[in-house]
């Protein structure tokens, strides 16, 4: 263990220009990957939002008996993905009305009869919503005999939903596409590094060392590049983050895991990267 | 303890090195291998030492078998067979003693103990007066003696060199002949590649092996009739 973190040392004292440029090329790799997380986070949080005031709403003909309602309760309140079902009388949908819109609080003084209908408003479990839920929930609801119309705003719903998938699968073929390149550019300077100490690894497979010892002090060095790398990664999107926020507009912070998820991403990558470099030289000796 | 079987090597370029190569080292004999350029002295040393591995046949050494040996177990058989090189093969920048440190520090010596171990290995090949210095400041026979310190690092019961005198002149030439004789004397074994008749005339007592484009030609222990 001492002579695998000495040699790796050495690695780094003789070739600093090579492990800080390597270091700076994965670093920026993963910056444009922390920029993308932040956009996708932020995103995905003011979805969050939207989606949380996804809802549908089932109005009720005049004819409906109070025993169907409950009944129609119960059923929606089973579906999958929905939270709670909330019935609204006509004398609250009125009341409700008066209070959103000061305008029909004048009105209805005069009114002779109540205009609004009672209605079943059916809300989703947070962060569960789908299309397809929303879309059964709504039709289920249209089932009804009782019901008059059902309101969700379909075409936005949707777009909503496609709008996260696209986010989703987007931070994965990046993230997949940047891990690649810091693993090629850390595999290139571990065989660099190899290269550099071919003499030492010559002899050293000619006495009789084992191949571990020859891979471990190289594994190290991929691995602290690869920290290097993520730690300036994470500090130049730290940077990004906050001049975006005090210039442009508020943004949110990625979440602490997936920074850490990064870090130890970009130490496996590393690691990974000079076990593969390692490996090929030794065979082909 | 060296035994090859019917060994053939093909290089994929060059084509056949060696043919149906067979014979066995007894523990403690002292080999010549002789022969004309590309005759196969080297890919056969090489082959002792499972750098390479036989196309067919098979190569026997030190109770491992080419044909069951893996990659990752070949440091057991280097630990116990020695190899020096025409070229030295030394870290250059490096002291007589760090050279030979190194050898014992990754072949897993205590720490505390490789420079006595190492100052021991250079008095071994009468080399303990140049022990600090740099290895490029050292004559051709003084370097050969630090990669033979080098290579008893891990006492290996055979020692194998690859015309190791091939770049010395005729005094370093017998002074390092003069120690693997002393060497060998204590029980090791050694199989030199060489082209130097006359040397292995000064030498009788050696065996000595001759191969031509591949083939086994003379062995001094199965004269006439034999091979
Ligand atoms: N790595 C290799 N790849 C391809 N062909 C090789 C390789 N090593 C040796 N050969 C071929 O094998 C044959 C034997 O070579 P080898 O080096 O064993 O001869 P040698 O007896 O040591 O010669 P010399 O006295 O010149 O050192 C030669 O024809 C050579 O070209
Ligand atoms: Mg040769």
């Amino acid at each position: 263990m001492g002579r695998t973190v000495r040699e790796a040392a050495l690695g780094f004292r003789r070739a600093p220009l090579l492990t800080g440029l390597s270091a700076l090329m994965v670093g920026l790799a993963l910056f444009v990957l922390g920029l993308f997380s932040l956009v996708t986070h932020n995103i995905r949080s003011a979805v969050a939002d939207l989606e949380e005031r996804v809802e549908v709403v089932a109005y009720l003909r005049e004819t409906a008996q109070p025993a169907e309602i409950e009944s129609a309760i119960q059923t929606l309140g089973a579906l999958p993905g929905v939270e709670e079902v909330r019935f609204f009388s006509k004398a609250q949908a009125l009341e409700r009305a008066r209070q959103e819109l000061p305008e029909i609080a004048e009105v209805s003084a005069d009114l002779a009869v109540n205009p609004f209908p009672a209605s079943l408003e059916i809300r989703f479990l947070p962060g569960s919503p789908t299309a397809e839920s929303v879309g059964a929930v709504a039709a289920a609801a249209s089932g009804f005999p009782f019901v008059e119309d059902v309101r969700y705003g379909r075409e936005w719903v949707e777009r909503l939903f496609l709008l996260r998938r696209i986010g989703a699968i987007t931070t994965l073929i990046l993230g997949g596409a940047f891990a690649i390149v810091a693993t090629l550019i850390i595999g290139t300077a571990i065989r660099i590094a190899v290269f550099a100490r071919r003499d030492e690894i010559f002899i050293m497979r000619l006495v009789g060392a084992r191949d571990s010892l020859i891979r471990r002090p190289l594994l190290l060095e991929g691995a602290v590049t690869g920290l290097m790398g993520g730690t300036l990664a994470a500090l130049l999107t730290w940077g990004a983050y906050q001049a975006v926020y005090h210039l442009l507009f508020k943004l949110e912070w990625i979440p602490p895991g997936w920074m850490w998820g990064g870090l130890l991403l970009g130490v496996l990558f590393g690691a990974m990267a000079s076990n593969l470099a390692v490996r090929r030289h030794l065979k082909e000796v | 303890m060296i035994k090859l079987l019917n060994v053939s090597k093909v290089y994929k370029r060059t084509g056949s090195a060696l043919e149906d190569l067979t014979f066995e080292v007894p523990k403690g004999q002292f080999v010549f291998l002789t022969g004309h350029s590309g005759s196969g002295k080297s890919t056969t040393l090489r082959l002792v030492h499972m750098a390479e591995r036989p196309t067919t046949g098979e190569v026997r050494v030190v109770g491992f078998s080419s044909q069951r040996t893996p990659p990752r177990e070949v440091w057991k058989i280097r630990r116990r067979v020695g190899f020096v090189f025409q070229d030295f093969r030394l870290l250059p920048g490096r002291t007589a003693l760090e050279n030979v440190a190194f050898a014992l520090e990754v072949t897993g010596a205590p720490r505390g103990e490789v420079r006595a171990m190492a100052q021991r290995l250079l008095s071994k090949v009468g080399l303990s007066a140049k022990a600090a210095s740099p290895v490029h400041q050292l004559s051709g026979g003084e370097q050969q003696r630090v990669t033979i310190a080098r290579a008893l690092a891990s006492e290996p019961l055979v020692l194998l060199a690859d015309e190791p005198t091939g770049n010395l002149d005729d005094r370093a030439t017998r002074g390092v002949l003069d120690l693997f004789w002393q060497i060998n004397a204590l029980g090791m074994a050694v199989i030199m590649a060489t082209h130097d008749l006359e040397l292995i005339r000064s030498y009788p007592a050696a065996r000595v092996l001759e191969l031509d484009q591949g083939r086994l030609v003379f062995d001094s222990h199965q004269p006439a009739g034999g091979r």
